[in-house]
């Protein structure tokens, strides 16, 4: 499990993969993401996922909604009426000319709080944006339960779909506790992020990472990205965003810490995230003896209500 | 997905709690830094979004599996009991209803797969980590045995002589014991396979789910029983109904008390509706069937249709509660919240 020392556990060495490569994810750091979208583009384009239909959402920025088979990087959008703790940008700028501007009955984009004079005081709103992506569990649930083998553990330590073996179960969509992996009803099968496995053969960074502009989603060998995220959260901290805390990194949380880990800034729900996720086939030994013992009980229910029949049976039978 | 329209008026069909996002937990403005000792009252969710993603299985084939091998396994346990007893119409109404639910409830679970025609790929590995592959190894073994006993009933009078059918017949005994014992857990193995998944009126319930199923399916073989035996022979069928109606009654309270917040996917909705017709009409079918089915045989039928109506609807509530219960953010989150203020 512990491989020279390091605590990051080797779901890879685990499954047998002799001699492999370093376990790599992605750390995203959310505190820079600024929602420009460029990692679902990049996702979308090589690896050729279909196009979703998006209406407008009414969830601020975000039309995507959510990860699906067809989004495997989903940029999420909150508003909140709360400062984001020294980001405040100090400058006020000159009013523009109204009077140059003809009224079409757009919606006006001014800076938060400009209109009410909140920007001098200090901005009260904040956004929180953050790429959210395939969780690659160190125990993955998705993998667990599938029953074809089509889900495998790669030698990077990640949870790729083999599409030319899935039957499209559909086993694997309630059992992921992040709800990420997703059925794609035009084709049957199910699809969710590779960690751009083809491109880790060849040495590359999956499309999203070499796409972000801000070094937002960063990708790498995991042990790394730990001691880079715990900097950045400790550096946030002592800059006054008390609210910064790391999602996923946890070796000893329900899935055994994940591949793909966070820097939030608020709790997990307010992005969608499940709090305090387990890998469900953790019960799967307690089930089973339940299952067997009430087998068990069909059988001696079924065995009792015949024992004593052939004797009662001479009354009410007849 | 949902279709928000912005129209003249205003937002239609908007997101549902979208506003709840607003809040300012973690410190308050003024306060900077200060952690808010008690956790936030108000549950927060990304604009009302389920955190996980609802079972794709389609109700009418996955529910319907789930009624079909459970009425097989249970029918199979029935059958042998009613062979062991020399029983032999109920013997073979239980062998024959139990072959046929196989293949339909089989049916099922092929159509149900987004690429039927790698059906088998269920077999290419052994996986014990999975209830679907263990189900269907499972399924592997037991088809035969069914298979078999239901075949020795079929078969026709002119081929019971020759030597093929003389080694049917022999075999008949031995494959319904087989098929008993794996049938008795066709019934229940079905209770791990909903639970194991992150779904929480499922998997909060994985500990009562496979004895709700048991009971379930226990009342299906017993409802075969008086539908298709003779009367004079259902007794252990009757017997069997009221056993498993109380067992039922006695799962449900428990597995609904079990699963806490995500108790409401039982009680609300479609899946609510389902639950309470079911238990009605098991009740129902258990008390007509108790009291006439000695000696009425259209009382028996009726009896023996209304526990296989409650037992399909009752596999079809716990299919559409754990939709419900995957399509609301709080059942997800507000237990794991719970759980992790308890450890801090």
């Amino acid at each position: 499990m512990v491989v020279d020392g390091s605590t990051t556990p080797d779901p890879a060495g685990q499954v047998g993969w002799a001699g492999h490569p370093e376990r790599v994810g992605f750390f995203t750091d959310t505190s820079i993401c600024i929602g420009c979208k460029a990692c679902e583009v990049a996702c979308k384009e090589w690896n050729l996922v279909p196009d979703d239909i998006l209406p407008l959402s009414a969830m601020s920025y975000d039309n995507t909604r959510q990860l699906s088979a067809n989004t495997w990087r989903h940029v999420e959008f909150v508003e909140q009426k709360r400062s984001l703790g020294h980001q405040e940008p100090g400058v006020t700028s000159p009013p523009l000319p109204r009077s140059t501007t003809v009224d079409l009955g757009m919606p006006s984009f001014g800076r938060p709080g400009a209109q009410d004079g909140a920007a001098e005081r200090g901005s009260e709103f904040r956004w929180l944006m953050a790429s959210d992506v395939c969780k690659h569990c160190t125990h993955a649930a998705c993998l667990d339960v599938c029953p074809t083998g089509a889900l495998f553990r790669t030698e990077f330590g990640t949870v790729v779909v083999q599409e030319d073996i899935c039957n499209g179960c559909g086993y694997c969509v309630p059992a992921c506790p992040y709800g990420v992996i997703d059925k794609r009803e035009d084709d049957g099968r199910v699809w969710k992020c590779t960690l751009c496995y083809d491109r880790l053969g060849d040495g590359l960074e999956p499309a999203c990472a070499k796409a972000c502009p801000t070094e937002s989603i960063q990708f790498g060998p995991l042990d790394e990205l730990r001691e880079r995220a715990q900097l950045r959260v400790d550096q946030l901290r002592d800059a006054g965003v008390s609210s910064a805390r790391l999602y996923g990194e946890d070796p000893d949380d329900g899935v055994g810490g994940t591949g793909a880990f966070f820097l939030l800034l608020d709790e997990p729900e307010v992005y969608g995230f499940p709090p305090d996720p387990k890998v469900t086939t953790r019960d799967l030994p307690s089930m089973w003896r339940h299952a067997l013992v009430a087998a068990g009980a069909i059988l001696a229910g079924v065995a009792a209500s015949a024992i004593g029949a052939s004797f009662g049976g001479r009354f009410d039978g007849r | 997905m949902s279709d928000v329209e912005v129209t003249r008026s205003g937002i239609r069909n908007a997101t549902p709690g979208r506003d709840a996002l607003i809040g300012n937990a973690g410190g308050r403005p003024g306060k900077r830094g200060e952690k808010p000792v008690v956790p936030d009252a108000e549950f927060r969710s990304y604009y009302g979004r389920p955190v996980i993603k609802a079972p794709v299985w389609k109700t009418l084939d996955i529910g319907g599996y789930l009624f079909c091998g459970g009425l097989a396994g249970s029918s199979s346990v029935l059958g042998a009991v009613a062979d062991l007893t020399d029983r032999p119409t109920l013997r073979r109404a239980c062998r024959v209803g139990s072959a046929a639910a196989l293949a339909l409830g089989m049916t099922g679970l092929v159509h149900d797969l987004g690429r039927p025609r790698r059906a088998l790929n269920m077999l290419r590995v052994a996986k014990p980590s999975s209830p679907m592959n263990t189900g269907s190894w499972l399924l592997t073994a037991y088809a035969p045995m069914a298979g078999a006993a239901a075949a020795a009933e079929m078969l026709p009078d002119r081929w019971r002589k020759g030597a093929a059918g003389r080694r049917l017949l022999s075999t008949a005994r031995p494959a319904g014991l087989a098929a008993a014992v794996l049938g008795s857990v066709v019934s229940t193995y079905t209770g791990v396979l909903v639970s194991d998944t992150a779904v929480p009126a499922w998997h909060e319930g994985h500990r009562e789910m496979p004895y709700l199923f048991a009971a379930s399916a226990a009342s299906t073989a017993a409802g075969l029983g008086l539908l298709a035996a003779d009367p004079a022979e259902t007794v252990p069928a009757r017997r069997l109904a009221v056993a498993s109606a109380v067992a039922e009654v006695a799962a449900t309270r428990l597995l609904e008390r079990r699963v806490g917040l995500a108790a409401a996917a039982y009680r609300e909705g479609r899946a609510g509706r389902s639950g309470r017709a079911a238990t009605a009409l098991t009740v129902a079918g258990t008390a007509v069937g108790a009291a006439f089915g000695g000696r009425n045989r259209p009382a028996a039928a009726g009896a023996g249709l209304a526990l296989l109506a409650g037992g399909l609807l009752r596999r079809f509530a716990v299919m559409q509660a754990g939709r419900q219960s995957a399509e609301d953010p709080a059942q997800t989150v507000e237990p794991q919240r719970a759980r992790l203020s308890e450890h801090a």
